[in-house]
């Protein structure tokens, strides 16, 4: 059952990531990403990362899209606003990105990865109390570090969208 | 021991990674919108995430999960003032299309 709900949301998440850079309307582009944060909080819950999943939800399903979907009704964009890009350049982003995951894959499937060993596996480190454990122990200043960037980002983000004076506030 | 992690090999993971991130490196290339380039740039970090998220529950160990975390918390902070830049291009220049800003083009 898990197995084939691995093949299930892994063709669903490379499908509507496909439909995320190849459809025309930007509102369009922001649903099916929305579908591919799910299928991969999908992925967490199979691997028994349910912390991660339910932050993954929280985060980028919820936070992100929000924010996303916001700009796209503030900017009121046009379906045909877009410039096309190029056939020629189009043709080799395809060729660019295609030969990337030709190196990757080739590369990678030779590799005899390790395998998950049956004696002294945990299956519960993808929980709160074990996260956090490890969270405010072994990681507490990078965890205090990333208030300091929140609130340095915030700043950044409420100094570029003041409105000035002027003609052009760049 | 989960199901997934007892019959699917940890290559498949990496696999699908890999190619989340390729469709990811094709949309920054090919579209002009930066609100598209901005979500292709989404979907290159969460394939990141996925791969960090399957290594650290096959090797069973938190540290993994843990960068996720991190990686999440700078994802958010990122997309707040990359948006905040787009608006402010939009406001200046009436267009979110990569081929208006040439100004630093050599």
């Amino acid at each position: 059952m898990a197995v084939q709900l691995f093949y299930f949301l892994s063709a669903l998440a490379t499908l509507s990531a496909l439909m995320v850079v190849f459809s025309r309307n930007p509102v369009h582009s922001v649903l099916y990403l929305i579908l591919v944060f799910f299928c991969l909080t999908g992925h967490y819950i199979l691997l028994n990362a349910q912390f991660l999943a339910i932050v993954n939800i929280i985060v980028y399903a919820g936070a992100i899209m929000v924010l996303f979907l916001f700009v796209i009704m503030f900017l009121n964009l046009r379906k045909d606003a877009e410039q096309k890009q190029p056939p020629l350049m189009k043709f080799i982003a395809v060729i660019t990105g295609g030969l990337l995951l030709l190196i990757i894959v080739s590369v990678l499937s030779k590799v005899d990865m390790i395998q998950a060993q049956k004696t002294g596996f945990n299956s519960q480190i993808g929980l709160v109390e074990n996260l956090g454990k490890v969270l405010y122990t072994e990681y507490l200043l990078p965890f205090e570090l990333a208030s300091v960037l929140f609130l340095v980002a915030m700043v950044g983000a409420v100094m570029l969208g003041k409105r000035e004076a002027g003609e052009r506030h760049f | 021991m989960p199901e997934v992690i007892a019959n699917i090999p940890l290559n498949y993971y990496i696999f699908f990674a890999s190619a989340l991130f390729c469709i990811g490196v094709v949309g920054v290339l090919t579209r002009r919108n930066a609100l598209i380039v901005f979500m292709s740039v989404e979907i290159m970090l969460n394939a990141v995430n996925m791969l960090f998220i399957a290594f650290s529950s096959y090797k069973s160990d938190t540290s993994g999960q843990v960068f996720v975390f991190f990686i999440m918390a700078v994802a958010a902070a990122e997309v707040a003032v990359g948006l905040a830049i787009i608006v402010m291009i939009y406001r200046n220049l009436r267009s979110v299309d990569t081929g208006v800003l040439n100004n630093l083009k050599w």
